[in-house]
Parts: C-alpha cells; sequence; structure tokens
C-alpha cells in the first residue's frame, strides 16, 4: 500500500464522503453467525474493509480462580488486532488500547447478560480483528453480541453499536478510516434497542452540545438499523440449517405437539 | 397467530431472538423468557417460542449445561478428595458425589477402591443453588457405574427431543438397533451396541436429531432411515451369507466421521478388552459382564440385577423423560 496522506476534502461539494456514501449511510454490513465448529458460539462482521470474528466460550469454571465472582459470571472480553489487519504491521504484544477496547467492549455487553444466572462461572468472549478500517470496536460489538446469542446465553436483547464522527463541519455516520484519522470527531455509541439505553458513549474531538445530542440521535437511528441486521443474521443461521434438511416443514403448525422438547414440558406437570 | 387477540407476538415454534417481543398483558414469563414492570415478556435467548396456558416460554436451541435438582446426568470422576468424588457433568460447575450417596456402610477409608478418577457414572442431582453443588446421589435405579460402551456428547438444549415425548424418539431409536442407552441431561449419552455398526447406526441417528432438532416429523424421519439402513444390511447379510467381511452399505452411514467420535471419556483399557470380548456375544450374555464389578454398594448391585431381566433395557431413559 502506497503511504497515505491526507485527503483534501472529506466531504464533497454535493454533500457525498470519500467513498461516495451519504453523511447518514452506513457502509455495506454482512454479518454471519456460527462461523466457527469449535466454539460455543461465534459470529463474524464484515463493515466496509474492517472484518472481525467473535467466539465465545462458556459460561464455563473460571481460571484462575481469584477472578470469581460469587454472584454472578466474569465476562471475559479479550479484543485482539491481527498483526497483518493494519498497513503498517501491529506489533504483536498486547497494547494499551487493545486492553482500553476490551474493557468497553465487556462494559457495553454486560448489562443486557443475566451474568447472575452463572454465579463464580466465565463467559469468554474473544474478538479477533482480521481486517482494520476504522469503527472495529463497534462492529466488535455487533459481532460479540451475535456470538453470545449463538452460544445460547441469555440476554436482553442483542446489542448493535455504531461510531458517529464529524468531518469538514458535517456529523457522518460510521466512520471509514480516513474519516477517523482526519475528520474532527468520534462518537462511538452502542444501545440497547429495546429501551433505547446507552451502554458505551465515548468521544474525542470536539463537539458543542448541539451537535452532540444530534450526534447521539443519528447513531440511535443507526444501532436500530443495526439491530434489524443482527435479527435476521440470527434468524437466518438456524432457517437455513432446517432447510437443508427436508422440504416438508409446511406441514409444520400440525405436527408440533409430538416432538420438540416434550420431555421438558412433561416435566411442569 | 391463534391467540391474536391477547397480543402474542410470535408464531407457536416461531424461532425467536434476545430481546425479541413475545407477548403483552396477562402472561407470565418462564424459562427463557424476562418480563418487565409493564408486563411485557420478551425472549432471552435464541430458540423456539411457545405458549402453553398464559405462559411464554422459549425452548434454547443451544447452551450449555445447568444442573438442576432430580436431573439425571452423566458424569466423570476427575478429583477423589477424602470421602467425596468430584465429577465432571460438563458445563461450568464441577458436582461433588459423597460416599454416603454411593455406597453402603462400611466402606473403606480409600474410596477410589470403589469408583477412580476416569470412571463414568450415571447420578442424579439432588442439590444445586447458587452457593453450592452441585451434589450427587447414586442411591436409585439404574444409578451405578458404566463399564464399556462409549459415551456421546452432544448439546445439552438438544436432550429434550433426543428423547422425545415420553422417551418416543429413544425408544424408537432403541427398539431398532437394540442397543443399551442411558441418556444424561447434561448432553451425555451412554451407548453399548452389540457390534460396531450398530453404535455407527445410533450415533448417526442421534446426530441426526440433534443436527435437525429444531424441525418437525423428525421421529417419523429417524424411524425411516434406520429401517432402511437395517433392511439393507440385512439383505447385504443374505447376499454375502458369510459374516466374514460384512460392509456397511447403509446409504449414509458409512460417510459419517464415527472414528473421530469415539468417547471423550477415557474408559480403563481393562473396560474396552471386555468390550471386544462382548462385541462377538449375544445381547443376554453381554448383560451378565455388568457384575462383574460386584464391590460397589447395594445399590449398584439392584440396579444391576434388575438389568439382567431386561435385555433390552428401557428404565433409564424413561427415568430421564418422565421426571
Amino acid at each position: 500500500m502506497s503511504p497515505e496522506k491526507r485527503p483534501d476534502i472529506l466531504i464533497s461539494p454535493e454533500g457525498l464522503r470519500i467513498d461516495g456514501r451519504r453523511i447518514d449511510e452506513l457502509r455495506p454490513i454482512e454479518l454471519k453467525v456460527g462461523v466457527l465448529k469449535q466454539a460455543d458460539g461465534s459470529a463474524s462482521i464484515r463493515q466496509g474493509k474492517t472484518y472481525i470474528i467473535a467466539a465465545v466460550y462458556g459460561p464455563r469454571e473460571l481460571h484462575p480462580r481469584h477472578l470469581t465472582l460469587n454472584d454472578r459470571a466474569y465476562l471475559r472480553v479479550v479484543y485482539r488486532m491481527a498483526t497483518f489487519s493494519v498497513p503498517d504491521r501491529k506489533r504483536p504484544a498486547p497494547s494499551r488500547r487493545e486492553k482500553e477496547i476490551s474493557m468497553v467492549i465487556a462494559n457495553a455487553l454486560a448489562p443486557t447478560i443475566f451474568l447472575e444466572e452463572f454465579p463464580k462461572a466465565v463467559i469468554d468472549v474473544f474478538i479477533q480483528v482480521i481486517q482494520a478500517d476504522g469503527g472495529t470496536r463497534c462492529a466488535a460489538i455487533n459481532a460479540a453480541s451475535l456470538a453470545l446469542a449463538d452460544a445460547g446465553i441469555p440476554m436482553r436483547s442483542l446489542i448493535p453499536a455504531v461510531a458517529v464522527g464529524k468531518a469538514d463541519g458535517k456529523l457522518i455516520v460510521d466512520l471509514g478510516d480516513e474519516e477517523d484519522k482526519y475528520g474532527q470527531g468520534d462518537v462511538p455509541m452502542a444501545i440497547i434497542p429495546t429501551t433505547d439505553e446507552i451502554t458505551l458513549l465515548q468521544q474525542d474531538g470536539s463537539f458543542t452540545r448541539e451537535e452532540l445530542i444530534e450526534a447521539m440521535q443519528m447513531g440511535i437511528n443507526s444501532c436500530k438499523y443495526l439491530h434489524e441486521l443482527q435479527k435476521e443474521a440470527l434468524k437466518q443461521s438456524y432457517v437455513t440449517k432446517s432447510e437443508d434438511g427436508h422440504s416438508e416443514d409446511d406441514d409444520y403448525e400440525d405436527d408440533m405437539e409430538t416432538d420438540l422438547g416434550e420431555s421438558e414440558i412433561m416435566e411442569d406437570e | 397467530m391463534r391467540e391474536n387477540q391477547l397480543a402474542v407476538y410470535f408464531h407457536k415454534r416461531e424461532v425467536v431472538v434476545p430481546g425479541q417481543l413475545l407477548a403483552d398483558g396477562r402472561y407470565r414469563a418462564s424459562d427463557g423468557t424476562y418480563d418487565t414492570e409493564d408486563g411485557k415478556v420478551y425472549s432471552a435467548l435464541v430458540g423456539l417460542a411457545e405458549l402453553r396456558g398464559n405462559t411464554v416460554k422459549v425452548v434454547p436451541l443451544e447452551g450449555a449445561y445447568l444442573p438442576k435438582e432430580g436431573d439425571l446426568v452423566i458424569g466423570t470422576i476427575t478429583i477423589v478428595a477424602g470421602n467425596n468424588w468430584k465429577v465432571d457433568i460438563g458445563g461450568p460447575y464441577l458436582a461433588s458425589l459423597h460416599a454416603n450417596n454411593a455406597l453402603r456402610r462400611p466402606y473403606s477409608d480409600d474410596i477410589s477402591e470403589y469408583m477412580d478418577i476416569g470412571d463414568v457414572i450415571v447420578a442424579e442431582i439432588t442439590a444445586f443453588d447458587r452457593r453450592s453443588g452441585p451434589f450427587l446421589s447414586m442411591k436409585g435405579r439404574g444409578l451405578r457405574k458404566l463399564e464399556g460402551g462409549m459415551l456421546l456428547e452432544v448439546s445439552p438444549a438438544k436432550i429434550p427431543r433426543i428423547i422425545g415425548r415420553r422417551g418416543s424418539m429413544i425408544n424408537m431409536i432403541k427398539d431398532h438397533l437394540r442397543i443399551q442407552t442411558i441418556v444424561g441431561q447434561n448432553g451425555r449419552i451412554w451407548i453399548k451396541a452389540k457390534d460396531t455398526e450398530t453404535l455407527r447406526l445410533a450415533i448417526k441417528a442421534i446426530r441426526t436429531v440433534e443436527e435437525q432438532a429444531h424441525t418437525s416429523k423428525l421421529t417419523d424421519r429417524i424411524n425411516n432411515m434406520l429401517e432402511e439402513a437395517l433392511s439393507s444390511r440385512q439383505s447385504e447379510a443374505q447376499s454375502m451369507s458369510k459374516e466374514g467381511e460384512v460392509k456397511e452399505t447403509a446409504p449414509t452411514s458409512s460417510e459419517e466421521p464415527v472414528e473421530a467420535e469415539t468417547p471423550e471419556v477415557p474408559e480403563s483399557t481393562s473396560d474396552s478388552a471386555d468390550e471386544e470380548g462382548e462385541d462377538s456375544t449375544t445381547e443376554g450374555s453381554d448383560e451378565t459382564a455388568e457384575p462383574k464389578e460386584p464391590s460397589e454398594g447395594g445399590t449398584e448391585e439392584t440396579a444391576v440385577a434388575e438389568d439382567e431381566n431386561q435385555p433390552a433395557e428401557i428404565i433409564d431413559t424413561e427415568e430421564v423423560s418422565e421426571e
């Protein structure tokens, strides 16, 4: 890759961004659930050039023991970037930035997970950035949330996340790498869509009060859209599984009483 | 959609995702769901939503094993500590089994004489709460140390489907293949078959149920699959007329990577030696191999004695399904 230089303008006179998007347009997003066989739950996300895989293990026994929480499970998030994920080789040692993002992601996810159902155990979330092009922490949250659901971990809701920023004085949604680097600010955020609670809100650069409020509203709108994509991806991963089996699934309704989950139901009686 | 007027927002057996609104109004949240103060019920899991009376539940499609009082589980002994065995039953928690709950007194100070690390047992969960446990007991019908056979691990969420309604699925598999099985609620299935091909077929059947757990008419499909496999095997055997090199020609079972699914839990070498011997014998005599381990407490002995009278052993799974 040729050395990067600052683009002259981030937003064209026509109001389009460097990659041709409108200011409130997300990059193309592709979510996949169940991409890893070994993990209890997994998901991948492609958002523009950003590509991230998340794997979830657990709830399982916690080692080392001294981290044990007696009233709830410990949510351990590890965010790592591959050495080849950025043009300048990323040094493989865990960096300050990776540790911080790990914590930030854990804090964003924890409020929705019913951690109290698994005291003393651990839920491990591993996030690997394969290719980074801005917005990795938000993309990571999107994928991790899906991976948690795929692992069968009880949670209040999926968590969508998106970054809103400012470039050439205009608020823009879902920053790419250049917009992030050369723009005037960046506000990554994550919400619980069912209640509109915010579980992640960071900011760098300077925003006026009005700008920040508008940025958050743009972020919430984009998150709601992302949430729809997440739900679709999750359902899709199970629907396709059943379709490749047999086609007589039309009479789904009739057969219902006879099979699935019955022994569990009987326990109630 | 039948209960539309009462504000239920899902079709029966619909695949739902966490945070999806399921019902609004006088509905009770149960397993796999949660409710909010304004009376709305949401899903907490990826699973199939169901309505029973006014109770909403979500049957999970994935998930680790969470112990429940009264569950029948299959575990591996990992630690012998004083008067306790620590048993790996899958999931996040290690279970304890006290010697008093497994052996008839008096018993020797060294309880590893009776059961040691690596032994596989069937036990019942007697207590589990957030503070302590789970605790196991082996006093009960069919609770014993397992000898021979193999362990299959499946997703614990799929166990209800593998058992089927009142044991319909597992009993159907057993009737076809004439195997012994015990299904633990923790996702472990013990299978003992008279030959390797039957074992393969059993594994294939169970794996198919696991993969297609959320589809309908599964019992019928498995039934057909087994019947087909068995009849093709029979005609094969007839055409060969000698039992020399009976090759598996059941349409798909040869593709199954059975070798990869050998027991995850190591059985002691003596067991496998036993098993080799038993493979060629008939079912009836294969039962008699069990009392070879007479040293265990009274419970085991009675359990084994009952097994002897019942070649196609059904008791264990019935216990699981009829809790």
